[in-house]
């Protein structure tokens, strides 16, 4: 395994106008592997003079902006043509993509494109003599496997809310430079896009969630959850039990088949706490366990579990929140 | 029409995961067609009942892999193909370049295969494989229309659902959601123990072990890092309630008054 020569390129992601959280994240773990070496970013879109200076701020030496209103909506052919330029001309060692819908989605396509190895979905990543050393989760997270990648350059994709942002540094700058991308006309034409999300933070990147399960026992049974995440400024999920049973839209449905999170702060309602739930969560820092039943499975991995009625206890944490936070 | 599905065969998902020595222990385990390469598999022989032509399911693995393509063959795959040469077993990179080998042996009109594998979980495969035949791919497909050898794909996106258009060749990856897959029938299943089942070794596939040998390596493998025990919250819903805010602000910390 080749030692890091210590270039890393970071695919800064940006949604509705702010860089995404992970992007900063990705610039941390490529400052980690990179030391003194150099960081650099890629924004995409018709807009991108706005991200060099947090970017510049969390780490970045150089952002290229590939300013192209062609890539303001994703697609995975002009996003890898894109990125793939730019690995071309900058030369990285190691190219770093949050693992966002969009990012898991092209980044083996770029990958391939340099016959380049790719570690997908990481939550950490360390240098261990001079070899960049990724940690992923496998079997829907009941294990942990470390992976190295030989060859250049090395495409990695992080997990969101896992590695540190870097704390801002005021005054440190980045050097912007325009990229002009060559794109061919993309061979998937998006007809139509919905944003399903019912409103609340998006799960992905949420520090804190409210999750109903079966015990929400019907559609409007989520409204107390919705009022306390409206609290908590948290973002609402959903077993796969409470979606199957249509008390919700499979959206918000977080498990090994469903999305994976990890917040802040998980307040799991009415959950029994099956393997597959599980492998959705269990990585949030904090776990709350609301159930009826004392045994179930969802006690042994919580920090915090209180056994009731979700009904009187989530409108009575409401109410708490509500005095704690002065709203 | 030519359609290909690309499949896994991996554990069960409410399979515990046992280590030893570094390795995942494969003994008693349940194995099953990756749940994701099933959605695949039902909608390619979905579109190839309303289109007419012929499914060939492939998958790379052990001798133990067949019993997953005999039971996509008695769901009604046509053709399977087991690449169980294991000088061509490696990572993501040396199965998008196996999988390329195969696609070029016919010219498939769509290819399927599932959004990610449940026990690696990269969702690399479909993507990568897309690229290596220069076609364009549509992921985490919910729904599926084909009309007049356009695609109509409706994909889920972080919540979002967003529709895709695309013309044949192209590749296609299954969320869960896209259909409720079928259940071999007793006739099918006797049928597919018939079936011959092709088992292209590197030199078939023109393919140089050496050449596309995985690109990365695993170094380590261990369980979940353990969590410390938690508690149970006394008295009734309001106590509860009033104790809980306490300890996530003033314990814990993860929320700030």
């Amino acid at each position: 395994m080749r030692l890091l020569g210590g270039h890393v390129l970071v695919f800064a992601e940006t949604k509705g106008g702010q860089l995404r959280g992970v992007s900063l994240e990705a610039l941390g773990a490529a400052r980690r592997l990179a030391g003194d070496g150099k960081v650099e970013a890629a924004v995409f879109g018709s807009v991108t003079e706005p991200y060099v200076g947090d970017l510049g701020a969390c780490g970045a030496d150089r952002v290229y902006l590939v300013r192209d209103a062609r890539l303001d909506r994703y697609d995975p052919e002009t996003y890898t043509q894109a990125l793939a330029q730019i690995v071309k001309a900058a030369q990285p060692d190691m190219v770093i993509i949050p693992h966002t819908a969009a990012g898991r989605d092209f980044a083996p396509r770029a990958a391939a494109r340099f016959g380049a190895g790719l570690v997908s979905d990481c939550i950490d990543v360390r240098l261990e003599n001079g070899t960049a050393v990724w940690t992923r989760p496998v079997y829907a997270g009941k294990a942990f496997e470390r992976r190295v990648a030989g060859g250049s350059p090395v495409f990695a994709t992080l997990r969101p809310n896992n590695v540190p942002r870097p704390q801002p540094q005021p005054g440190r700058t980045a050097e912007a430079v325009l990229f002009t991308a060559e794109l061919a006309d993309p061979r998937t034409i998006i007809r139509e896009a919905a944003a399903k999300s019912p409103g609340g933070a998006d799960l992905a990147e949420a520090k804190i969630v409210v999750s109903g399960g079966r015990g929400v026992k019907s559609k409007e049974g989520f409204a107390p959850l919705y009022e306390l995440a409206g609290v908590l400024g948290a973002a609402v999920g959903a077993s796969r039990g409470a979606c199957d049973a249509g008390y919700c839209d499979y959206a918000l449905q977080i498990g090994q088949t469903g999305k994976v999170v990890t917040p802040d702060l998980y307040i799991a309602c009415g959950i029994s706490g099956a393997v597959q739930h599980l492998a959705g969560m269990s990585r949030s820092k904090v776990i709350v366990a609301i159930n009826k039943d004392p045994d179930a499975p969802i006690f042994q991995v919580a920090d915090y579990g209180i056994v009731g009625d979700l009904f009187e206890v989530v409108p009575q944490l409401t109410r708490e929140f509500r005095k704690a936070l002065g709203k | 029409m030519n359609i290909l599905v690309c499949l896994k065969q991996t554990f069960a998902t409410e399979e515990a995961v046992r280590i030893r020595d570094g390795r995942v222990l494969e003994d008693g385990v349940k194995w099953v067609i990756n749940p994701y390469d099933e959605y695949a598999l039902e909608e390619a022989i979905r579109i190839r009942e309303k289109a007419g032509g012929e499914v060939t399911v492939v998958a790379i693995g052990p001798a133990r892999t067949e019993s997953a393509l005999r039971t996509a063959l008695a769901m009604g795959a046509d053709h399977a193909v087991l690449v169980d040469d294991e000088r061509l077993h490696g990572d993501e990179h040396t199965t998008a370049k196996v999988l390329a080998a195969i696609a070029r042996r016919k010219a498939y009109d769509l290819i399927l295969a599932g959004y990610m594998a449940v026990d690696n979980g990269a969702g690399q495969g479909g993507a990568r494989l897309a690229e290596e035949l220069g076609i364009p791919h549509i992921g985490a497909v919910t729904k599926l229309d084909l009309e007049g050898g356009v695609l109509r794909a409706e994909r889920d996106a972080e919540g979002d659902t967003v529709v895709v258009e695309a013309e044949l060749p192209a590749l296609i990856t299954a969320q869960q959601g896209l259909n409720e897959p079928r259940y071999p029938s007793l006739p099918g299943i006797m049928k597919a123990k018939k079936k011959p089942i092709d088992r292209p070794r590197a030199e078939d596939l023109g393919l140089d072990p050496g050449e596309i040998a995985a690109r990365t390596r695993v170094i380590g493998l261990g369980g979940p890092p353990p969590r410390q025990p938690g508690r149970k919250l006394e008295g009734g819903a309001a106590e509860q309630a009033r104790e809980l805010v306490r300890l996530l602000t003033e314990e814990a910390r993860v929320i700030r008054p």
